[in-house]
């Protein structure tokens, strides 16, 4: 799509696109039942924390599965692109149009 | 709405029951893990794929984060899916601890134990379960073993 910027919509980030980072979200099995059953699905937000948001706003309870109160749950396992967000920035980590998000459920246990 | 029950069976080759026993002897007395993965929607383990412990431990396993994004990469390009996931427990029985239970991400999966505490690394008895574990809930499935066992 051809976007033309004028003084007017240059600084306003809704037409401009700025706040509007598109990005697949790969969501594993055990979380589909709030997707519809959908493997991929597409969310917006230039942190993670805004992607995660915008996630829950979509399929409302996907956040509580993801967060507990001390911020990324242990057990989930979040990658942007092919990096763990744990070495990243965690949920501050900057997300880019186009980037690929991963979320897996840890496989782990213990008796 | 309506609950639909059926019954449940994992149905393993004699040569992956083998492997995944010879891996539990070989990393004890730490837990071992991995996974026989299969074609999706087929429910017929196939391909074993022995998993590192990052946690290294007696009482724990993990798989590595890093190691895991590989895993499920491979199994979407291959379109297979984790059919059996398993890990032993080297001190206490076949049975799926509470936090098994808790942090069983896979509703679909036959999550296998395999307990090591009678002989350790060495030949001889163990037991080999299976499980499907959905919703905090446990259910136990019996093992058909197919194949000669002593091949």
């Amino acid at each position: 799509m051809l976007e033309v910027l004028t003084p007017l919509t240059m600084n306003n980030p809704d037409l401009t696109g700025a706040q509007k980072m598109s990005v697949e979200v790969r969501v594993p099995t055990i979380l589909r039942t709030l997707t519809g059953g959908e493997k991929v699905v597409t969310a917006n937000g230039d942190t993670l924390a805004a992607v995660v948001a915008d996630l829950d706003g979509s399929y409302p309870g996907m956040g509580a599965r993801l967060l507990d109160d001390s911020g990324l749950r242990r057990f989930v396992n979040i990658y942007v692109n092919d990096e763990d967000v744990r070495f990243l920035a965690g949920l501050q980590t900057q997300i880019a149009d186009q980037d690929s998000i991963t979320i897996l459920p840890a496989v782990a246990g213990g008796c | 709405m309506a609950q639909i029950y059926y019954l449940q069976v994992l149905t393993i080759r004699a040569d992956l029951l083998a492997a995944m026993v010879s891996h539990a002897r070989a990393d004890h007395p730490d837990e071992a893990c991995g996974v026989i993965a299969g074609p999706s929607g087929s429910d017929r383990p196939e391909r074993h794929i022995p998993m590192l412990n990052a946690a290294r431990s007696p009482t724990f396993y993990e798989f590595d984060s890093g190691d895991l994004l590989a895993l499920y990469r491979e199994l979407d390009e291959r379109d297979e899916v984790p059919v059996v996931i398993y890990h032993s427990h080297t001190a206490t029985e076949a049975y799926p601890s509470r936090t098994d239970v808790a942090l069983a991400g896979e509703p679909e999966a036959h999550y296998v134990l395999i307990s090591t505490r009678e002989t350790g690394p060495a030949e001889g008895p163990f037991e080999f379960r299976s499980f499907r574990i959905a919703d905090g809930v446990v259910t136990e499935e019996p093992v058909v073993v197919e194949g000669d066992p002593t091949h």
